[in-house]
């Protein structure tokens, strides 16, 4: 019943999202403005309708119903509780119903918040919100149901979760990508919107910015949750594979970077509206993309949700139509984008340029590598391709972005003088390299000179970015924690998220050429040694969990006469489905990880046992950490919730 | 400054990939052709399992279309596969089997609770000819022509339906 | 006898230490080489991982040969080659530099360039409208 209940609801939201659609562009086409007041309570009660759709899912997991095959095939009777409800988006079907109710939610939002939006664009970017709607719940109700039911004959009991996904990982992970995911749905409404009604304007920029700054935020955050989880969870401590489904999230985080960016342009200086818009078009687009990739079964992937031509082909149609039109009206709307505004060749707007270049080129970098086993097959020839294609471009777009990062923060709008620039630049680049050189040599380990430039621009950015704060701050002449606080939430923004981008960078550098691995055959009471550790293997016992039975190991683990922990990683066996599980153990501090994982027995007490050493990895996620509330506390800037509509920036 | 044209150029590019991604749909991603194709088959020099005491080698494959079948008891879908092979050895199709990272005793009671389609079978205990010929799971069967070249590798169940599309074409002809 | 009992004396400590690497190596360099491998050679039955990262039997059976390879002497490229010959270009993840690959190597790289001529007409565009505004 509730089931029934809740696929009514799944039909109720398309409803309401072809009235949200379509109202309200009639009524901005025929002049009949009454109709544009249908979008928000359509938007309103499409959320209603699928928060009660979410719920009946929720229920079905709750209580075991596993007539319904999309419960059956990801649930078990002994399925803990918290696995069993975050299972509803654990699968392809699920995890669509999570994806349109996420974007009702920010449908729900925008309504709520319009701020000083006219109510004519407002309307215009609910109507397009309901549109990509539409795609996404006629893609759920005609080829991938979560209320299937599969009678009469259904199983007693569920195939159970996949054991990958039985972890608090999957509790946030999608959750909070998608939430990013789907929030870039805002800002290509919003260029639609204004493209549509020829407003692309410093103000459109305003009220875009917000929205597309948070959904880069949980963007982050959801792209560092997935690495972080796979870090921990796949038992070999890698943190990215370049696999097509990471490939699919981080495309779209790329180019919204050089969106934000862009975007700060376009409210300056009414610039740069033609990218600004292609931009929030194509970040877009690549979310798109990316939920075509993964779901087609076009590219193999560890990561697959579905491996079916049939559903494929309805998202590609999908995808067609929403970016072919988009890309059509951005062409012919071009009046709209001129703009009337000049700079010099020595400006922010210069640099602010050459940074998106950067990033739309790492952007075409990864859709290239991701879908060239495609134009492989094409070709007849099947490759694969991986880090070292990766690695070769992007390596050297990011020192790059690093190095013109500083001077374009350093440099004023329209026209920067030359030669006060390279005053600050003068001080500041020996020093980063002296200090980056310290830093590499005085810390443990090799470095090759990849690694040095690497820590020398890490040093160069920090440095550039807090002398930038001091001085902003003195700048008040009221003290130095006075003038900081006189400073705009948009500048700690820029600050946090450019601190945060130097830690991921050294993290990566750090673990990427510091890590140290051995892979042992351990007898009980041996030891063992790595990076001035010593592990000394105790033993393994037995141990049964919920819905599992375990092989669990002790590890001591001690530094000199210092103990520093015991670790108990583990190989378990799922009852329901008997798949083999390797659950690796990890001892964490700011500087590096320890991490220890089970492989076979081998004799009758030897186990093969793998033991890491990763320095700086924990540097990965704090630096997304910054990039996330960097992104939250530059949306909550004064200036878009203020009723004027002129600000003096002092910063910036 | 006409932007006009220059805007298209995204909608281009966006069609290029549109067929681009159509192109890929329905493709088995997972099926890798053998990268031996018009090679010779590699140097083969294994104990036998039916002759104890003799060796299989190249030879075998001269002068006859021979089937190169890798097997073991311990793969699942190996005792699905052999009654078929079994039917294709009664129309007089030549098998050699290549027993594959397997138990020498487990490997010969399969054939005797089975029966042995087999001409011959060399015995790969430790799996480094199976690298040599590319193998990566079981089963797995290679077409070999007179001139004991690798015609074709087949990955998978040899049934009716996959001898009829895959390997029934490329069988008994000679390529140039 | 007294020599046989220094002898075991001495042998002492390495005896206690029990534990082994499971693949051994001469020096640093060697291990080094073998760990780059194995992130480099892809396991052709998993769904894109590496050597290092499956549990696949025939995963195992190639990091043993590329163990007893690096041992024996062999350059990256000697091993690498090795597997694709048998296996195809598949089996490793850096992608192969040949003419139908080329457009894989080259299109970023004539991206970055094209986009780069781009970006500079629009800043030239750019400062011949902010000269032209200055009026002066």
């Amino acid at each position: 019943m509730v089931a029934e209940l809740g696929h009514f609801c799944l039909w109720l939201a398309l409803a309401l999202a072809v009235l949200q659609s379509t109202l309200p562009v009639y009524g901005y086409a025929s002049g009949k403005t009454w109709l544009l007041a249908v979008a928000r309570p359509t938007a309103i009660l499409q959320w209603l309708a699928l928060t009660i759709g979410m719920f009946a899912l929720a229920w079905a997991f709750y209580s075991h119903d596993f007539s319904l095959s999309y419960v059956a095939g990801h649930s078990n009777s002994k399925l803990p509780l918290g696995y069993r409800l975050s299972a509803i988006w654990g699968g392809h079907e699920g995890s669509l119903l999570l994806w349109v109710w996420i974007l009702s939610f920010w449908g729900l939002l925008v309504s709520l918040l319009r701020g000083r939006v006219p109510t004519d664009i407002h309307a215009l970017v609910l109507a397009v919100m309901g549109m990509i709607g539409i795609g996404f719940l006629a893609f759920m109700l005609f080829t991938s149901n979560p209320f299937d039911r599969s009678l009469p004959w259904f199983p007693l009991d569920g195939g159970d979760l996949n054991p990958l996904l039985q972890d608090f990982g999957l509790i946030i992970h999608p959750p909070m990508l998608y939430t990013g995911y789907v929030g870039f749905s805002v800002a290509f409404a919003f260029a639609i919107a204004g493209l549509i009604a020829g407003r692309l304007d410093p103000l459109w920029a305003r009220w875009a910015r917000p929205w597309t700054t948070v959904a880069w935020a949980f963007l982050s955050l959801g792209i560092a949750l997935g690495s972080w989880w796979a870090y921990y969870e796949l038992g070999w401590g890698g943190w990215w594979f370049w696999d097509p489904v990471e490939n699919a999230s981080l495309m779209p985080w790329l180019c919204g970077t050089a969106l934000i960016h862009s975007l700060a342009v376009t409210e300056k200086r009414g610039l740069f509206r033609a990218w600004t818009v292609l931009l929030a078009i194509m970040a877009f687009s690549l979310c798109l993309l990316g939920t075509f990739l993964v779901r087609s079964g076009v590219l193999t992937s560890v990561h697959s949700f579905a491996n079916d031509p049939a559903r494929g082909a309805f998202v590609l149609a999908f995808l067609v139509i929403v970016v072919g039109a988009s890309l059509s009206l951005f062409a012919i709307r071009a009046p709209v984008l001129r703009h009337r505004s000049g700079f010099e060749f020595l400006s922010r707007d210069s640099f602010l340029l050459g940074n998106n270049l950067i990033l739309l080129s790492a952007t075409f970098v990864v859709l290239m590598g991701t879908l060239f086993p495609l134009i492989g097959e094409a070709l007849d020839i099947k490759i694969s391709v991986r880090s070292p294609y990766f690695n070769a471009f992007f390596v050297p777009l990011t020192m790059v972005l690093m190095l013109l990062l500083v001077p374009g923060m350093f440099s004023n709008w329209k026209k920067q003088d030359g030669r006060l620039l390279m005053k600050r630049l003068l001080w500041l680049a020996p020093v980063s390299v002296v200090l980056g050189l310290l830093l590499v040599f005085f810390s443990a380990g090799e470095m090759p000179f990849v690694g040095i430039l690497s820590a020398v621009m890490v040093v160069y950015v920090i440095l550039a970015q807090v002398s930038d704060w001091l001085q902003k701050s003195l700048a008040f002449r009221s003290g130095l924690w006075r003038g900081a606080r006189r400073l705009q939430r948009s500048y700690y923004g820029m600050l946090l998220g450019h601190i945060g981008l130097a830690i991921i960078v050294a993290g990566v550098t750090q673990v990427s050429f510091r890590e140290m691995e051995r892979d042992l055959r351990m007898l009980p009471g041996d030891v063992a040694e790595i990076a001035g550790y010593d592990f000394t293997f105790v033993g393994v016992g037995e141990r049964v969990g919920p819905n599992f039975t375990a092989l669990r190991g002790t590890i001591q683990i001690s530094s000199g006469e210092r103990a520093v922990t015991t670790l108990y990683p583990e190989k378990r066996t799922y009852l329901a489905g008997g798949q083999l599980m390797t659950e690796a153990a990890i001892h964490s501090n700011l500087w590096r990880d320890l991490y220890v994982a089970l492989g076979e027995p081998i004799g009758d007490e030897a186990w093969a046992v793998r033991i890491y050493y990763k320095p700086g990895i924990g540097w990965l996620w704090i630096g997304a950490l910054f990039l996330g509330l960097g992104g939250f506390i530059a949306a909550s800037d004064r200036r878009y919730r203020s009723k004027k509509l002129e600000e003096s920036e002092v910063s910036e | 400054m006409n932007k006009s044209g220059w805007l298209f150029i995204p909608l281009l590019a966006f069609v290029g990939l549109a067929i681009l991604l159509a192109s890929g749909l329905g493709r088995d991603t997972e099926e890798l052709p053998t990268a031996l194709a018009g090679k010779p088959l590699p140097t083969l020099q294994l104990p036998s399992l039916m002759r104890a005491g003799t060796e299989v080698n190249n030879e075998l494959f001269l002068g006859h279309w021979t089937l190169l079948n890798v097997w073991a008891s311990w793969c699942p879908t190996c005792y699905v596969e052999h009654p078929y092979l079994m039917q294709l050895a009664d129309q007089g199709v030549r098998l050699v089997g290549l027993n594959y990272k397997d138990d020498l005793d487990k490997a010969r009671q399969y054939l005797a609770k089975l029966g042995n389609p087999y001409l011959e079978v060399a015995v790969d205990e430790s799996g480094s000819y199976g690298i040599d010929l590319g193998v990566y799971g079981a089963p797995e069967t290679f077409i070999i022509n007179p001139r004991g070249e690798v015609v074709f590798r087949y990955v998978g169940e040899v049934n009716e339906r996959s001898w009829q599309q895959r390997f029934m074409p490329l069988w008994g002809e000679e390529k140039q | 006898m007294k020599r046989v009992l220094l002898l075991l004396f001495l042998c002492w400590p390495l005896a206690i230490s029990a534990v082994q690497d499971i693949y051994q190596f001469e020096n640093g360099a060697d291990e080094q080489r073998f760990r780059e491998l194995l992130v480099l050679l892809r396991c052709p039955k998993c769904q894109n991982q590496a050597i290092s990262d499956s549990d696949a039997p025939i995963a195992k059976d190639m990091r043993e040969q590329v163990a007893a390879m690096v041992r024996a002497g062999h350059s990256n490229a000697e091993i690498v080659d090795y597997f694709v010959q048998r296996y195809g270009d598949f089996v490793s993840y850096r992608p192969p530099v040949t003419p139908q690959t080329l457009i894989l190597w080259l299109a970023p790289l004539l991206a970055i360039l094209g986009g780069g001529l781009l970006v500079l007409i629009q800043i030239l565009r750019g400062r011949k409208v902010a000269r032209g505004e200055d009026v002066l």
